[in-house]
């Protein structure tokens, strides 16, 4: 009875047998098993690996602990067993198209994952001595050269450990360079109200005061809004460029020579890199620091939400005091910079504890190498295109954000169309779901009601960019034709039913716990 | 190329069907000053055969630990990852998925995070663990600034045992935020002085069990004095497998425990990526960095998960999240929720005293070495040992001998006079005859 109960209904009907429509009698449904957690398979004596027997640590005296850790075990089987069973209910780039805006969801290349897994890169220490990893360096700076001149700009540092690592490095730099300069009395960070959250974030935890700049009419930054607010008070700006409305900043260059001109520095979001790389130098753009992520425009794979990397580009003005460690190539051949003394006396301190995301640094090295300066070109080329025309199929059905002209890699919808049929943004993404189809980014960016931002990438075909646009306007002409339950109640296909994210945030449960809290029932 | 599915033919076909002659018509708005005609001065395109040539030779390039004797730790390990773990990551649906945005989709990816979160908490000793952070260094940093969040006042002790790195990436962030921070000598037992360091302006208390030498604390004395003052203790560990021996975090009144989690499932990977381990009291978990997996129910009642108290992050709150953090380290927590699946509390307790017994057996071999001074008594896998001269020395000379002989501490700081301690790591990977060799090659050298 009790592996009934394990992740079953807890509704009293569905438990006395007169389960919904979408439910079954064990709660398996076709291929997908009911997968209990781990502390629900009574393994609390189990282990899945055979270790040699080992005398107690009696040396230890107190400091060992006594009571239970609560851990439970696996044989190698159900480790096997519970884990590909959990993994069944995850979408993924591998399955079909991933259209999440912002986020670049392109093929995962396997010869990155075998590359990374050479024992002369994935079983190596970082403080081993530098004589004995030459190639791990070697690496790091090709790595380095290779973004450097995709880029157009002087240096790199590579360590930051994701994107919103990269905009701390880059900031820290700027503050850094402001204080060296005199200029520590500059307090206050520009950013679009489109940006990532991640950018004022970032400069609120830095210290920074984080000040609006309008939008015109046609999604850039409204340049006299701009002007009106730079002043000796500015310490940055903060643009993401191609745009989170998956537009180029058509005056990007008189953006930063006003910015320049005011004192400030330029701090582009790379997080839409994919859109220019190999066509367009942020360098030629007068950009000051950008940071890169190599899990979205290089490949590396995302993980279910990480690890990533987020290596920053730096113009000559900010190169000296980029953090620690760094790579130089001598006479005895490469060695890394790890104190902030000689050279490096200018360093504004460390980001972690070692070199960053090797690991990420490999696989990135690897695409790099496999596309080539034409195939990168090539990439940009091939996801803009394929943005487009979505856009182009979609836009007799759906409201483009911004009609005029052509979007990047990424094409905005608003939900002007969905006027009046008593479907929202969020029902329409649901309802993607049961067609196959992960959604878009949804009310993101901010400035575009109800926003469906979609990111189709390079590594989509057309024959399923097609499939895609034919789900989206079956979807769509169900929205029109008032078809509304077919959306409000979606996903009926998934493995569950939309999830009650008030109750989880109200009642947070956050750990399993031996004595059974009350079932959490929706209210 | 590849990774590129679109042909001539769809590429013309779908310029038609946008409406453009030619692609350089999607990229008008670009200034012309920035328009390339040409590919950046980098090689072309090459076939896996190429790459894994060029890869491979780099690779043999670097001398990995498996070619012989290995002893290095100072916050990287080297351990046993079974087959499972690596099989298992590699799954397309966790390799390849997103952060779980759409939970209905990812239900995968939330339970092994609610596992894993569980398991943290246990290990920890703590109420509640986040879904991981990117490395033990940066979860010590959001930690300390956590602490600034919680107790509103404006300083952090340092003892003088954080791995000195660690104290780095907590210094570019406290410093960043305006938090002052005291960091105090490096030394064996700097646990010592702690207690004297702290005052009314302290917000948080921070020390590392097993310390970067390697010595093993009862911090609980420590938490009282913090608790005294109205501070918190963060308690940092950067071998998480010392936790199936010792005393955990919680046990001895930490308020925030965070470590590094690389020595479990995650291989050394010079250095990343890591992941990071954040677990605390349930009191303070709306002022945790990070993401959070918690539990919830479907529109028929089912049970399932999803990422929660999302109001603390940037995506929601923007300027006034509790951390600027986006991204997790979710792969390599996946890896270390599988291996530690696979060790249970059995295991795990087994492997611990494995390696204790591994690290003792390394300390009686180099301490009948003549003019080897063991410097700590105490420890788990790790310790210091005082080598005559410039330990950074010593190190290459072994190095050049075919032995990876540790971590010379000046590496680590510099500035600390300490150029004769070396710190040496063994672990269940470390076999006699390495203890052996090691040991001989060192008496030679120190000989010399």
């Amino acid at each position: 009875m009790t592996m009934l109960n394990i992740g079953r209904p807890t509704r009293p009907e569905a438990v006395d047998g007169a389960a919904g429509a979408h439910d079954t009698l064990t709660g398996g449904r076709g291929l997908l098993q009911d997968e209990a957690l781990i502390f629900e398979l009574d393994g609390w004596d189990k282990t899945g690996v055979d270790l040699p027997a080992a005398p107690p640590a009696d040396d230890l005296g107190d400091l060992v602990r006594t009571a239970p850790i609560g851990l439970p075990g696996l044989s190698e089987p159900e480790a096997v067993r519970h884990y590909v069973r959990l993994s069944q209910k995850n979408h993924a780039i591998d399955l079909a198209l991933y259209p999440l805006g912002s986020c670049t969801m392109k093929h995962n290349p396997r010869l990155n994952e075998k590359m990374a897994r050479l024992p002369g890169f994935s079983d190596i220490h970082p403080l081993q001595p530098q004589s004995t990893v030459q190639g791990a360096l070697e690496l790091m700076d090709r790595l380095a050269h290779w973004l450097k001149t995709l880029t157009g700009m002087p240096a790199v540092a590579l360590t930051p450990k994701a994107g919103a690592h990269g905009e701390l490095c880059g900031l820290l730099a700027i503050r850094a360079a402001h204080e060296a300069a005199g200029q520590g009395h500059r307090k206050t960070v520009l950013a679009p109200t489109s940006a990532h959250g991640t950018n004022p974030a970032t400069a609120a935890f830095v210290g920074y005061t984080v000040v609006e700049i309008a939008q015109t009419a046609d999604g850039r930054v409204d340049l006299a809004d701009l002007e009106a607010k730079l002043g000796d008070h500015v310490a940055a700006i903060m643009v993401t460029n191609p745009n989170t409305c998956g537009l180029f900043e058509r005056d990007v260059v008189e953006i930063a020579r006003l910015t320049h001109a005011a004192g400030a520095y330029f701090y582009c979001d790379g997080a839409n890199f994919n859109a220019i790389v190999g066509r367009v130098r942020p360098g030629d753009l007068g950009v000051d620091a950008m940071h890169i992520n190599l899990h979205k425009t290089f490949s590396t794979p995302h993980g279910g939400g990480g690890p990533g990397a987020g290596p920053v580009v730096l113009s000559a003005a900010l190169a000296p005091f980029a953090p620690t460690p760094w790579i130089v190539h001598g006479e005895n051949g490469y060695a890394l910079i790890e104190q902030p003394e000689g050279e490096a006396r200018a360093a504004f301190g460390r980001m972690c504890a070692f070199h960053g995301q090797m690991g990420m640094y490999v696989r990135a090295y690897a695409y790099m190498l496999s596309h080539g300066a034409d195939g990168l070109r090539q990439v940009a080329e091939d996801a803009v295109l394929n943005a487009n025309y979505l856009k182009a199929r979609l836009s007799d059905l759906m409201s483009p954000a911004f009609p005029e002209g052509p979007c990047m890699h990424e094409a905005l919808f608003d939900d002007a169309w969905l006027e009046g049929t008593g479907v929202t943004t969020l029902d329409f993404a649901k309802a993607m779901i049961d067609e196959g189809f992960h959604p878009m980014t949804m009310y993101f960016p901010l400035v575009v009601h109800g926003a469906m931002l979609i990111e189709p990438t390079e590594t989509e075909s057309k024959q399923e960019l097609d499939r895609f646009v034919v789900a989206l306007r079956a979807l769509a002409g169900a929205a029109k034709a008032g078809e509304v339950e077919r959306f409000k109640g979606a996903p009926f296909h998934a493995p569950l039913r939309r999830l009650d994210e008030t109750l989880a945030a109200r009642k947070p449960k956050l750990r399993w716990r031996p004595v059974a809290d009350a079932p959490l029932a929706a209210e | 190329m590849r990774y590129l599915p679109l042909s001539p033919d769809d590429r013309r076909d779908m310029l038609g069907v946008i409406g453009v002659p030619s692609i350089d018509d999607l990229f008008v708005d670009v200034p012309a000053v920035a328009r390339r005609a040409d590919p950046v001065d980098l090689p072309f395109h090459a076939g896996e055969l190429e790459v894994e040539r060029e890869m491979l030779a780099l690779s043999r390039r670097n001398r990995s630990a498996a070619e012989g004797p290995f002893f290095c730790g100072a916050g990287a390990y080297r351990h046993h990852v079974p087959a499972t773990v690596d099989h298992l990551i590699q799954r397309s649906e966790f390799l390849t998925s997103y952060t779980p945005y759409q939970p209905e989709i990812a239900q995968g990816t939330l339970q092994v995070l609610f596992e894993f979160q569980t398991q943290v908490a246990a290990l920890t000793g703590m109420e509640v663990a986040n879904a991981s952070l990117y490395d033990g260094s940066t979860a010590a940093a959001e930690a300390v600034m956590m602490a600034q969040r919680i107790t509103r006042k404006s300083k952090a002790v340092l003892s003088g045992g954080v791995h000195p790195h660690y104290v780095g990436a907590i210094e570019t962030l406290a410093h960043a935020a305006g938090v002052a921070t005291q960091r105090l000598a490096a030394a064996v037992d700097a646990e010592a002085a702690v207690i004297d360091a702290i005052d009314a302006d302290t917000a948080c208390v921070v020390v590392q069990t097993p310390n970067v030498f390697g010595a093993v604390t009862d911090v609980s004395k420590i938490a009282e004095a913090a608790h005294a003052a109205g501070a918190l203790l963060i308690v940092v560990t950067t071998e998480a497998v010392s936790y199936g021996l010792l005393k955990s975090p919680g046990e001895m009144g930490a308020d925030i425990a965070v470590a590094e989690g690389q020595s479990i499932g995650n291989g050394l990977n010079f250095g990343g990526p890591y992941v990071g381990l954040f677990a605390c009291r349930e009191k303070f978990v709306r002022q945790a960095p990070g993401r959070l997996c918690g539990e919830t129910v479907d529109a028929e009642g089912r049970r399932g998960f999803v990422l929660t108290l999302s109001t603390r992050e940037q995506h929601i709150r923007r300027d006034k999240a509790t951390s600027n953090i986006c991204t997790n380290s979710g792969l390599c927590a996946l890896a270390f929720s599988i291996h530690m699946s696979l060790l249970g509390e059995t295991g795990l307790r087994q492997l611990a005293l494995i390696n204790h017994q591994k690290a003792v057996a390394l300390r009686d071999a180099l301490a009948a070495i003549p003019g080897v001074e063991i410097l700590t008594q105490r420890f788990f896998n790790e310790f210091a040992i005082r080598v005559p001269g410039s330990a950074t020395e010593v190190v290459e000379i072994l190095a050049g001998n075919g032995v990876i002989g540790g971590v010379p501490f000046a590496r680590l700081d510099p500035a600390a006079g300490l150029d004769d301690v070396l710190l040496v790591a063994a672990t269940e990977t470390t076999s006699d005859s390495d203890i052996f060799f090691f040991s001989k090659v060192l008496a030679k050298v120190i000989a010399q």
